[in-house]
């Protein structure tokens, strides 16, 4: 009947008879039911009866936990929900996942890859199995095995639908560390990286958005944040989400001129049928309005932001409340304008093998002025990663600073970086990363931001790794790039899976092949960007639909491995 | 007997078991009902029933003799983990024997399903004794990672530093112990357990900064005692100035550092409080230390001090200004305490590269400095454009007269 955010505290008032708790099984929710069901007024009439429903799986432990805290005798049902992958649009579905990296690549914890599994299996009961399995990481192989092995033992999953997909690309998200730490480029993927898109949904600052009434004075601005949904059933959208930023401008003031002439047409139509289609097509035109003016506004605020950092739009603060009250002028004024630019020459000069072993005076200076943390840390991380680590002596420089300006008790998340692969010092004297960025091609110089030939242009020269490989998986294949595989982490791997006969589909000449890419620990809109690019490609051959276990950003990603800090409120 | 233990044995299943989706209902003329139609016969039925998801609620439609199996006893372990992985309770008590709980072992870890391998470790954790357990784990790396992972979430300290120890994990050992500290609120317990922290088997680096961080910890304490007193007692005019709104305890080191530049600052080496103790024990490099000194007596306008960090005097006595940071930085960061025209000049005129220093004084209006560059330059166009941007008849004006007659 109502639906409420779970908090701690006294339940909301509801007349009802039955409550269900609907959440991922995760410690800290448990604490939160507790004292959700502790506070219940067992006096009330009627009593209301507790459920819990959990999802995708229920968890052993958090049953422990519960019964630990003496609740477990309150809920009647205690079931599960499976609900593995969720299309967030056409071509893309995300299990939203957020520990599954840190669990997978820290832990050794493969309970997400068993999820994905599921979700696969799940997918190709609806779709048809999927004839070849291509592979590359650990943990792809291991979600390849459990498919593999999920399919013996229920032999009666076997159906008879055509496939949809031809080819699952299973890829570990250490393959490529890179990609996830460069700033992305693409208008979909800066809106996340400064604001962050939650399930499709974008808050924004509401002084752009406050509707232009007549008259008024602009007293009565909004203070709650503006909320938007963004997803391909918005035709504007849909056209420049995966575009260059550089590029939406020239997209927007055509579109605006477009409707303009399409309002205009009102003093063309002089018959009763010429009046009559026009009053028809107006809620679209209008739809269409508003939604120009929803993208203008945000394009304008991501120009502001990228040309000059404003203390507001750093969602990434690291520095507690007490810190900043004072320090305030010392630590965290009001950056200098290019700094954007100046942290993405930086991105760029790593990401093209500049100066990747020497300490880095942009980062220092950064650090002096004690930047967010995060900021810093993708930094480092990035030189790390196209050093194939960092000399002792640079790192342990990079270290003491980070510690000396945010804290000690940040050796915890350094030594999950480490762990992760992702800041580490130089183990084999070699820098793998000139190779491997020559021979698949990763960094192009002559990139065209308006009119892209090339996946490139998603960071404006640097092509994501991991769209590379399968873009080499598709044409013309593994084979010709077997030496760097090998550089790559994890074993590389193609499996196939029978097909009843009589449902093996000859595809037509002209027809694309269907491709899954399954992102393993992670997936960023420009890395979907640039599968998109690739399937729209004339002569491409292959059309791309995308999973993974979390749609992230660099800094939710980073996030996601940071030790927490603050003790929990319970 | 037989038939009522049977019956028996199916309505404990009934009373265990919450609904599942797996289920295959069988009405008592052996139809099935409900959703799955796939097994119509009584004989595919009895095929069923060994498959793990089905139960019948009808005693006498159970399949023949042969196939039977005690309901809640005599699951093998493969099929235990099997129903634990459709989110069955299972009971484990029947595996008694080592090598059995070793085999519900290692059938939980090739099933992947981190609940299920996590309940079995739960299970043996209670059953077997720890030195056994260790030993078994050590060569079982997916089932070790689960066990430590649960015994982080659990907050199982002691029991997760006994295996780390045990498997030579010194490293680990070490910093999940230090972990521990983010948990105590009281300041000096903190520093205890800090204290405490030092011996651990660290690796070289981080050894040094864990014992910069108990030093600074204990600093700290005795600087806001110290300073608390001051306050209280009024004396102190910068204290009364600028009441602190806050806390130095648990700071950071360059914060920390950065308020004793700002309330400390003429204290002699041999005071906790003092600047130059900071730099002395933590060897805070010169660079961060010139930064955070100016940004602190620039908040206090301390223009005099500022001078004094850049001067120094050499053995004939002569005074020459010196930067390990860039002198841009040092005018960006003036700027942004709004130094006075007269004092940001001064600095603007040391920035080395010439076309920064153009900018920078055209942009903060240093008038003298833009025009002495120009005149060094020899720069005749620039430095007549240039007249437009001083005021008519000021001082500034005769000066590019009188420059530009000269050139």
């Amino acid at each position: 009947e109502k639906m409420f955010t779970l908090k701690p505290g006294r339940l909301p008032q509801a007349d009802v008879k039955n409550i269900i708790f609907f959440v991922r099984p995760k410690l800290e929710l448990m604490d939160i039911i507790t004292d959700n069901v502790l506070r219940e007024d067992r006096g009330r009439s009627p009593q209301r009866d507790f459920h819990i429903l959990f999802v995708p799986r229920r968890s052993l432990l958090c049953e422990q936990w519960l019964k630990e805290q003496g609740v477990l005798g309150s809920f009647i049902h205690r079931e599960q929900y499976s609900l593995d992958l969720i299309p967030f649009d056409g071509d893309l579905l995300s299990m939203e996942s957020e520990s599954a990296f840190k669990e997978c690549y820290l832990e050794s914890d493969q309970t997400s890859l068993y999820h994905a599994a599921k979700g696969l299996m799940t997918l190709q009961a609806l779709y048809g199995t999927i004839p070849q399995i291509f592979g590359k990481g650990e943990c792809a192989r291991h979600v390849a095995n459990m498919m593999i092995r999920m399919k013996r033992e229920f032999p009666g999953s076997q159906n008879s639908i055509f496939p949809v997909f031809d080819t699952l690309l299973l890829l570990d998200r250490n393959v490529d560390l890179l990609t996830p730490l460069a700033t992305q480029l693409t208008y979909e993927g800066l809106i996340d990286e400064i604001y962050g898109i939650q399930n499709t949904y974008v808050k924004l600052p509401p002084e752009k958005f406050a509707p232009k009434k007549q008259g008024e004075g602009g007293k009565d601005l909004p203070t709650e944040p503006k909320k938007l949904q963004l997803n391909s059933a918005e035709e504007l959208y849909a056209e420049i989400r995966d575009k260059n930023f550089n590029a939406v401008g020239s997209v927007l003031s055509k579109k605006a001129k477009i409707i303009s002439a399409a309002f205009e047409e009102r003093h063309h139509a002089k018959t009763v049928g010429e009046i009559k289609q026009f009053v028809s097509q107006l809620p679209h035109m209008q739809a269409a309005r508003s939604s120009l003016a929803n993208h203008t506004s945000i394009a304008e605020l991501i120009k502001d932001i990228t040309s000059e950092y404003s203390l507001n739009s750093l969602t990434n603060l690291n520095i507690t409340r007490c810190e900043t009250t004072w320090w305030t002028s010392f630590s965290l004024a009001k950056i200098a304008s290019e700094d954007f630019f100046d942290n993405l020459t930086v991105e760029q000069e790593f990401m093209s093998g500049i100066d990747t072993d020497k300490v880095n005076n942009y980062i220092e200076d950064c650090i002096a002025q004690k930047h967010p943390l995060i900021k810093i840390l993708r930094l480092v991380c990035l030189q790390s990663v196209c050093n194939s680590g960092l000399k002792q002596k640079v790192l342990d420089h990079y270290k003491r600073e980070i510690l000396q300006t945010y804290g000690y008790e940040h050796i915890l998340t350094l030594n999950n970086l480490e762990k992760a692969g992702l800041l580490k010092p130089q183990t084999s004297g070699r820098n793998n990363y000139p190779t491997i960025r020559k021979t698949l091609r990763l960094w192009m110089d002559d990139v065209n931001e308006q009119n892209p030939n090339d996946i490139s242009y998603v960071y404006s020269g640097y092509a994501p790794l991991s769209v590379r490989l399968a873009q080499l998986l598709a044409r013309p294949g593994w084979r010709s790039i077997e030496e760097v595989l090998k550089m790559l982490p994890g074993p590389h791997f193609e499996e196939r899976q029978q097909l009843p006969t009589g449902l093996q589909k000859k595809r037509q000449h002209g027809e694309n092949r269907v491709t899954l890419v399954f992102f393993l620990g992670g997936v960023t809109y420009a890395e979907i960007a640039a599968l998109r690019f690739l399937s729209q490609m004339e002569d491409g051959g292959t059309e791309y639909v995308i999973a993974t276990t979390k749609l992230i950003n660099g800094t939710s990603w980073i996030k996601s491995l940071m030790e927490k800090l603050e003790p929990a409120p319970f | 007997l037989k038939e009522s233990k049977r019956a028996v044995n199916s309505l404990r299943d009934i009373v265990d078991d919450d609904d599942d989706d797996d289920l295959e209902r069988v009405s008592w003329s052996g139809e099935p009902v409900g959703r799955r139609n796939k097994l119509p016969s009584f004989q595919s039925l009895s095929d069923a029933l060994s498959d793990t998801g089905v139960k019948n609620y009808a005693p006498e439609l159970r399949r023949p003799k042969a196939e039977y199996k005690d309901y809640s006893s005599d699951w093998s372990p493969k099929d235990t983990v099997r129903r634990m992985q459709r989110g069955k309770v299972c009971s484990l008590e029947r595996f008694r024997s080592l090598q059995d709980k070793l085999v519900l072992l290692d059938e939980a870890v090739a099933g992947h399903d981190g609940n299920v391998i996590t309940a079995v470790l739960i299970f043996l954790k209670r059953t077997l004794r720890r030195e056994i357990l260790f030993r078994e784990l050590e060569v079982r790396q997916v089932a070790l990672c689960h066990l430590i992972h649960f015994l982080k979430e659990a907050g199982e300290q002691k029991l997760l530093l006994d295996l780390l120890r045990f498997l030579d994990r010194t490293e680990e050992v070490a910093l999940s112990q230090y972990r521990e500290h983010l948990n105590i609120q009281d300041v000096e317990k903190r520093r205890e357990f800090l204290k405490g922290c030092i011996g651990l088997p660290f690796s070289a680096e981080d050894t040094s900064h864990i014992q910069d961080h108990y030093t600074l910890l204990e600093r700290q304490i005795i600087i806001e005692a110290n300073d608390r007193h001051l306050e209280t007692a009024g004396q102190s005019e910068v204290f009364r100035k600028y009441p602190r709104k806050a806390s130095i305890l648990n700071m950071p080191l360059v914060t920390t550092l950065f308020y004793s530049c700002f309330y400390h600052y003429t204290e002699a080496e041999g005071t906790f409080s003092s600047p130059t103790n900071l730099k002395k024990t933590f060897k805070i490099p010169d660079k961060q230390y010139v930064l955070t000194a100016l940004a602190a007596r620039a908040k206090l306008r301390a223009w005099d001090d500022v001078d004094a960090l850049f001067t120094t005097k050499n053995w004939l006595g002569y005074t020459k200004k010196k930067a390990p940071i860039g002198f841009h930085r040092v005018v960006e960061i003036l700027q942004r305490n709004n130094a006075p025209v007269q004092v940001l000049q001064e600095y603007v005129r040391l920035v080395e590269d010439v076309e920064t220093r153009l900018n920078l004084a055209t942009k903060y209006k240093c008038h003298d400095v833009v025009i002495e560059t120009y005149k060094d330059l020899k720069d005749r166009i620039q430095l007549t454009a240039y007249k437009c941007k001083v005021e008519r008849g000021s001082a500034e004006e005769e000066k590019i007269n009188s420059i530009l007659n000269n050139m």
